[in-house]
């Protein structure tokens, strides 16, 4: 069998997966009826139904004739990775990580290592440009958010903070 | 004249001094964050919404339609300068406005949009403050079943009016409603699709996936993308005015687009986006004058009536959210969201129990919109010059913005998590051509509509007919099921087809 858009084959098969995960889920709550629904009836409607549509989706993907090109084309992994990792990274750093013992190391650090870790992700990276751009930032958000804002923000470590 | 009174008592709120400055920062921010390429509407909201939070109600909610317009309008500027519409509004005015741009009318193509859209927000305002007494009357009016229906009416209408395959659209919003369900059920307090997770208990937030989806999947889809094919600013702008034969042209399309707009607003269903749309179309069917410039090739016209009508139809969406509590797209959705932390329940209660509130958010859109006028037209060189910022200092500010703006929310790391699989996932259906916008939209309504379905089935003990005995619930179903053949019909879907096809 020939897929005739990829895109729409593989967005069918996500809806399809989703939709019975979701309706496998609500089968652990109790379902009622229809006077008296309990938790697990309108989850359990809607994921059959977004089953079926990933299913009617799919289906199309595989019959039906389309000009536009479909291809969903290579994944730009490396944004993809240093992007979400700066975001964690910034995460872990900002609020600590008491798992593993890391204390809160605080906003100006976090904000170095996003800098630093996002630019990666671009097509040219210089350290000296991307400590630069850190400093202005650490500087901007720190006037922005806690001076003006007065957002509760940890800044420094907490180790230098006490 | 009770319009008169209730405009001038919102008017005594909104126009002190302090609130005037919330308005005014609103749209600055709103403006700088809007402009930057890649970032809609949506995404700008969400990351400035934190700004707002140490705000009263009444300044909080000034400062974020001062956000929203300054957002749009920021988009614009984008869209002609940049060829990047923001969000699905603009598209059509990247049409004319970045031919316009590339001949060098740039500043009078921006002076357009925004003196269309200052009138026609003008217009907008006015016909919002005359509907929402009226209508809220007819909201009381409303049970249970009347607003489920409701509901199903704004889902449809939003799966009509997006661009893109229909049945796709309809499985994001059934996705968007699944994830609306995460956390305690209100009627029996289980904690469902938790995980053991204390966090989700109480839901996914709103931000984390608009943050997620929006924010991090489009900048990672941009990156992603090969640098030539990214459009980089190069015209320069000079002279902002546009000419006499300029303003003759653009008058009676403003008149047109604001019409169509308002028209098209108050349907529930993303009427901004069909009302530039068809706006576009109506001034393309439009004879040209002797000497004036076609469409497509940077017609001032293209720019003037889809911006007007855009304006217009975004005033007027706010009528069924303000009556109803309904939103009808994914920015007043994100609205929601915004007017919730800040412990207002939209919907009719707001203008009886808290006129105040009310009519100082009608008055402070037009403060909004006038403001924009005041910032952007002199302003308008520092927005292009941050738009010649290179893309790479510019991402990872986006991205810090980002997480910020996510943890200040609840200062909880693990918002920060969630964003992180959001973003994921928003670059997943960017990659496999699943638009986002209407998953907000079902996330927000999500709860919503569970909570009207059981009560009607409640109240009817069971009988699923309740939806189509009452005359008010059958007639919005009735609209509905109209609306979903009318796509399917073959001439009107080829018709669509070639409108969204403009795009390209």
């Amino acid at each position: 069998m020939n897929i005739k858009s990829q895109k729409d084959f593989f967005a069918g098969l996500m809806f399809m997966s989703v939709g019975v995960a979701f309706a496998w889920g609500a089968t652990n709550y109790p379902i009622g009826d229809g006077a008296r629904m309990g938790p697990g009836y309108f989850p359990l409607v809607l994921g059959v139904l977004l089953a079926i549509l990933g299913g009617l989706i799919t289906f199309q993907a595989l019959v039906l004739e389309t000009e536009v090109d479909n291809k969903i084309g290579a994944f730009a992994w490396k944004p993809l990775i240093f992007i979400i990792l700066a975001n964690v990274v910034f995460g872990v750093l900002l609020g600590g990580l008491p798992s593993i013992g890391l204390p809160p190391m605080g906003m100006v650090i976090a904000i170095y290592a996003l800098t630093l870790i996002a630019s990666a992700a671009g097509d040219e990276f210089s350290i000296k440009t991307c400590l630069i751009l850190a400093s202005v930032l650490a500087v901007g958000s720190y006037l922005a958010f806690i001076v003006v804002l007065k957002l509760q923000f940890p800044v420094w470590p907490a180790f230098i903070t006490g | 004249m009770d319009l008169i009174a209730n405009l001038s008592l919102g008017f005594g709120v909104a126009f002190t001094p302090i609130n005037l400055m919330y308005a005014f920062v609103g749209c600055l921010l709103g403006t700088l964050i809007g402009v930057l390429p890649g970032i809609g509407p949506v995404a700008t909201i969400a990351m400035l919404l934190p700004a707002t939070y140490a705000l009263p109600p009444v300044s909080a909610l000034i400062m974020l339609a001062g956000i929203y317009y300054g957002a749009q309008y920021g988009g614009s500027t984008t869209a002609i300068l940049v060829n990047l519409p923001g969000e699905s509004s603009s598209v059509v005015t990247v049409i004319d406005g970045y031919q316009m741009a590339r001949k060098g009318r740039a500043g009078p193509a921006l002076a357009a949009a925004g003196l269309g859209s200052f009138f026609a927000g003008c217009v907008g305002t006015l016909i919002l403050a005359a509907f929402a007494a009226p209508l809220t009357e007819v909201a009381f009016k409303f049970g249970p079943a009347e607003y489920f229906s409701l509901m199903i009416l704004g889902l449809i209408g939003a799966v009509v009016l997006a661009s893109g395959s229909l049945l796709k659209a309809v499985a994001m919003i059934v996705l968007g409603l699944l994830l609306g369900l995460v956390g305690t059920d209100v009627n029996s307090g289980a904690a469902r699709f938790s995980f053991d997770i204390p966090e989700l208990t109480d839901g996914i937030g709103f931000i984390v996936i608009a943050m997620g989806v929006f924010g991090y999947g489009e900048i990672i889809s941009n990156l992603g993308k090969h640098v030539s094919e990214r459009e980089v600013f190069t015209a320069k702008v000079t002279g902002l005015m546009p000419t006499k034969e300029d303003f003759r042209n653009m008058v009676p399309a403003v008149l047109r687009g604001t019409a169509l707009g308002s028209a098209l607003g108050i349907l529930p269903g993303g009427g901004a986006v069909m009302a530039a749309f068809a706006a576009y179309t109506v001034e393309k069917k439009t004879k040209l004058r002797p000497g004036e410039v076609p469409f497509g090739k940077g017609n001032i016209r293209g720019v003037a009536a889809p911006e007007s009508a855009n304006n217009a139809g975004s005033q007027t969406s706010f009528i069924p959210l303000l009556t109803l509590g309904i939103p009808p797209n994914a920015v007043m959705a994100l609205m929601v969201g915004a007017m919730t932390i800040h412990n207002i329940q939209p919907g009719p209660q707001v203008m009886t129990s808290n006129p105040e509130l009310f009519w100082g958010l009608i008055a402070s859109m037009w403060i909004g919109n006038a403001m924009l006028i005041i910032l952007n037209l002199p302003l308008i060189g520092i927005w292009i010059k941050l738009l010649s910022v290179p893309y790479k200092y510019l991402f990872p500010a986006i991205v810090l913005f980002c997480a910020i703006g996510v943890y200040s929310t609840n200062n909880n790391t693990f918002d920060i998590w969630m964003v992180a699989i959001f973003g994921v996932v928003g670059y997943l259906f960017i990659k496999l051509g699943a638009e986002p916008a209407p998953l907000l939209l079902g996330f927000i309504l999500g709860p919503m509509m569970e909570e009207h379905m059981r009560r009607a089935l409640l109240l009817s003990r069971g009988d699923w007919s309740v939806f189509v005995t009452r005359p008010l619930s059958a007639s919005l179903l009735a609209v509905a099921a109209l609306l979903l053949v009318l796509v399917l019909l073959p001439a009107v879907k080829s018709k669509r087809e070639e409108a969204f096809a403009e795009e390209d």
